[in-house]
């Protein structure tokens, strides 16, 4: 009862801890450039910033904090050096504390789904969390996998492309973007949750916030502290441009059209 | 009506931020199709625009020819497929992007070279035919759009780079390239534009050596009559006056290229372009910052000044009640709580670390200080575009309230925001809103009132009270739009009358009949 900052909802006590997935892409705005030994893409100089759907992650854990209903939330982010700047972003945003797991190099360019989930996870246990949130895909690879390995591995109950989350007693009641239209579901505690894009529309932090976040501590593990491999289980072969779209032409007719469409043997 | 709307239709596609691919997913294209129409609200009334000649009948038509079917016969061999004639067509050429003056041409010319420009020209001088040269018609004066029955001559099929050495930098192009794509082809090759207004999806970059443009960076990069090296231009005559330099130094003979800039088509048809452009920044960052009274922005911006220095790429500023227009007529949002006033700060460097740093203690300090009471910085580029689209889309955001009476004035920085409590008292409840913003850095104040419709009384409330205001604290009545057709009276405000009586002279050397974009700029 005199526990810290707890809400109360339908006479249960929250106090949810949260786990945020963010990971650090090249900018959405980015115009992305295949490298000229064609193994990948240019990253060197290139702006890169938050995965979007993962700020929506972290503006969901922090209005969940601010309704009382966390009690820490905590981002986490896998990769190079630079994942700080993602970090401090996600604290800057509201978040609580941030755990770096550095990898990079060559590690990091085979850093797969299946590798983050079970660092994620690793974390997920150690930080008895209640919540891992992430963004449903990120805009490098477009996987859309991580949320759904990581509940697989956990064996926790998952509630993805999630565009509302509302309290159900001691669960949650999750809508959910489906092909057909929406779907609504109950879930359980705790649980893996991804963010699709109409859940909310993330803040912009504010200075006062963004000075308070350098002083939010950012703890920094590497995969073996949590007894992941990160070997590479795939090799990439080649990375192309998509074939450039040639120009259409007018026709004059439905007759013409045939015509050409049976000439491309589509017809 | 296609042209008129060709502004707010460049920043609808232009916009490709997050924000605004979640507008287009979340509503469909219905949406973007009403908001492009209740942009025309008042256009609907398009059709009931009064023609200029109707609503300023002291001004007089000028002694020139009209248009006839041998003038007619001669273009279109000139210019095979160019011409338009087609009233439906030419209501975009007679109108401007304001929607508050509207000429009646009957013909639009469409050349494609520097010589076929100096036919029309010379066929025109010839003949004692008036024209209106004409780029983007995204000019806020009323310049670039017929008085009565000019023919317009447009830049819109003269859209060639000519050439660009990477090395130096300098671009050599015609005259109709759009701003916007002109930067989109630097980009690709680590240059920018020396100049970025909220028009750089329209206007032509003729338009803007003309008119003397000058945006948002010239805090950093100066006027065009700087970057600019070279123009080419056509007299009234026909004849070609190449100064297509580009060269970065040539102190040969005067120097003619600057009286075609910024004489807004009146001395010459600008045909073609050499421009200085710099290298594009590595790391670029945006702060949006409330303060509570225009001391605190003076502050503020004396504290980056300093603090900032050479990082510096621009400082704006803007009002409570600009950001309101843009939250209730754009539904744009605020992403810091409501302030008297915000700055837009934005510095651009070669190493993000080292700019960031550099930012981040301007910051502190700011807020140490209690200059700054609260703000944010752009965490991504898409931060980034929306925070400038506050900024840039005010003007659009006005149109939407009816008729727009902008004003365009540079004063000494101190007095720079006493004008709009002055006006606001002035005017009232009799208007919609008056609203200010603009370049905190170059002193230059963007005054704009709204009404529903036009309105004559609030007009004569305004002019000439702003005018005589300004001349007396020796301030600019029009900083950076020009003069046009709005302010062709107005030169007196601001210049004495032996350099108005040289201006002249000067005119009538290098159009004796007059017949480049009369009735303009400056009186005759």
């Amino acid at each position: 009862m005199t526990k810290g900052h707890q809400g109360h909802l339908n006479g249960v006590k929250m106090a949810l801890r949260i786990l945020v997935g963010c990971k650090r892409v090249i900018d959405y705005a980015v115009k992305v450039r295949v490298k000229p030994d064609k193994m990948g893409v240019v990253t060197e100089g290139v702006k890169h910033s938050m995965n979007p759907f993962d700020e929506i992650a972290v503006e969901e854990a922090v209005r969940m904090k601010e309704k009382k209903l966390a009690s820490e939330i905590i981002a986490v982010s896998c990769g190079p050096q630079q994942c700080q700047e993602t970090l401090r972003t996600a604290l800057a945003m509201g978040l609580d504390r941030g755990i770096h797991v550095e990898i990079s190099g060559k590690d990091y360019e085979t850093l797969q789904p299946f590798h983050v989930s079970k660092i994620l996870a690793k974390i997920a246990e150690e930080e008895k969390v209640d919540i891992i949130f992430l963004g449903k895909q990120a805009i490098d690879d477009d996987c859309n996998q991580t949320g759904q390995m990581t509940a697989a591995l956990l064996d926790w109950p998952q509630a993805t492309f999630a565009s509302k989350i509302e309290k159900n007693n001691g669960d949650l009641m999750v809508t959910r973007e489906i092909d057909g239209g929406l779907e609504t579901i109950n879930v359980k505690l705790p649980c893996v949750i991804t963010s699709d894009l109409r859940l909310n529309e993330p803040r912009y932090a504010t200075l006062p916030n963004i000075m308070k976040a350098k002083k939010k501590p950012i703890a920094k593990k590497s995969p073996a502290d949590l007894g992941v491999d990160v070997s590479p289980r795939q090799e990439v072969l080649s990375v192309e441009d998509p074939p450039v779209r040639e120009a259409g032409s007018i026709v004059q007719d439905v007759d013409e059209l045939v015509s050409k469409l049976k000439a491309a043997g589509v017809v | 009506m296609k042209r008129v709307c060709t502004r707010q239709f460049r920043n609808l596609t232009r916009l490709r931020s997050f924000g605004e691919v979640r507008e287009k997913i979340s509503r469909s294209i219905n949406h973007v199709c009403l908001s492009r129409r209740s942009f025309h609200g008042s256009a609907c009334r398009l059709g009931e625009l009064e023609l200029t000649s109707v609503r300023y009948p002291h001004v007089q038509r000028g002694k020139y020819a009209t248009l006839t079917e041998k003038d007619v016969d001669f273009f279109q061999k000139l210019l095979p497929q160019r011409v338009l004639q087609d009233p439906s067509e030419l209501d975009g050429y007679n109108i401007d992007w304001m929607r508050t003056v509207r000429g009646n041409s009957q013909m639009v010319l469409r050349p494609k070279t520097t010589s076929e420009v100096a036919e029309i020209l010379k066929y025109c001088n010839e003949r004692h035919l008036a024209v209106v040269p004409q780029g983007g018609n995204t000019g806020l004066v009323g310049g670039s759009v017929p008085v009565f029955d000019e023919i317009v001559i447009s830049t819109q099929l003269m859209n060639q780079i000519i050439s660009l050495d990477e090395v130096s930098g300098i671009i050599v192009c015609q005259s109709g390239c759009v701003l916007e794509t002109l930067d989109n082809y630097l980009a690709e090759r680590e240059l920018m534009m020396p100049l970025d207004l909220g028009a750089k999806g329209s206007c032509h970059i003729g338009g803007n050596v003309s008119t003397n443009a000058g945006g948002l960076r010239l805090l950093r990069y100066g006027s065009l009559h700087g970057s600019v090296l070279g123009v080419e231009a056509v007299l009234a005559s026909g004849e070609i006056v190449d100064c297509l330099s580009s060269l970065r130094k040539d102190n040969t003979g005067y120097d003619l290229k600057q009286l075609f800039i910024g004489s807004e088509g009146t001395l010459g048809m600008v045909t073609s372009v050499s421009i200085l452009c710099p290298r594009r920044p590595k790391a670029v960052n945006v702060a949006f910052l409330g303060v509570e009274n225009f001391e605190a922005a003076l502050q503020t911006f004396q504290l980056c000044k300093g603090m900032l220095a050479e990082i510096l790429s621009a400082c704006e500023f803007m009002d409570q009640e600009s950001m309101q227009c843009i939250q209730e007529n754009l539904k744009l949002t605020n992403p810091i709580k409501s302030y008297p006033l915000y700055i837009l700060i934005e510095t651009s460097g070669s190493h993000g670390s080292h700019d960031e740093e550099k930012l981040n203690v301007f910051l502190e300090a700011a807020m140490g200080k209690g200059i700054v009471q609260d703000g944010t910085i752009a965490m991504d580029v898409t931060q980034r575009q929306n925070i400038w689209g506050l900024r840039e889309r005010i003007a659009e955001g006005l149109l939407h309230d009816g008729y727009n009476y902008k004003y365009d004035i540079s004063l000494p920085l101190p007095k720079l925001y006493e004008i709009v409590e002055d006006m606001r008292q002035r005017l009232g409840s009799k208007v919609t809103r008056v609203v200010s913003y603009g370049h905190l850095g170059d002193g230059n104040l963007h005054f704009n009132v709204t009404t529903p419709e036009y309105d004559k009384e609030v007009l004569g409330l305004i002019e000439p009270y702003i005018y005589e205001w300004t001349s007396q604290v020796r301030g600019s009545v029009s900083a950076e739009h020009g003069l046009g057709f709005k302010k062709r009276d107005c030169i007196r405000y601001s210049k004495e009358p032996n350099a108005v009586k040289m201006m002249v002279k000067m005119k009538k050397l290098f159009d004796p009949n007059g017949i480049l974009n009369p009735y303009k700029t400056i009186p005759l």
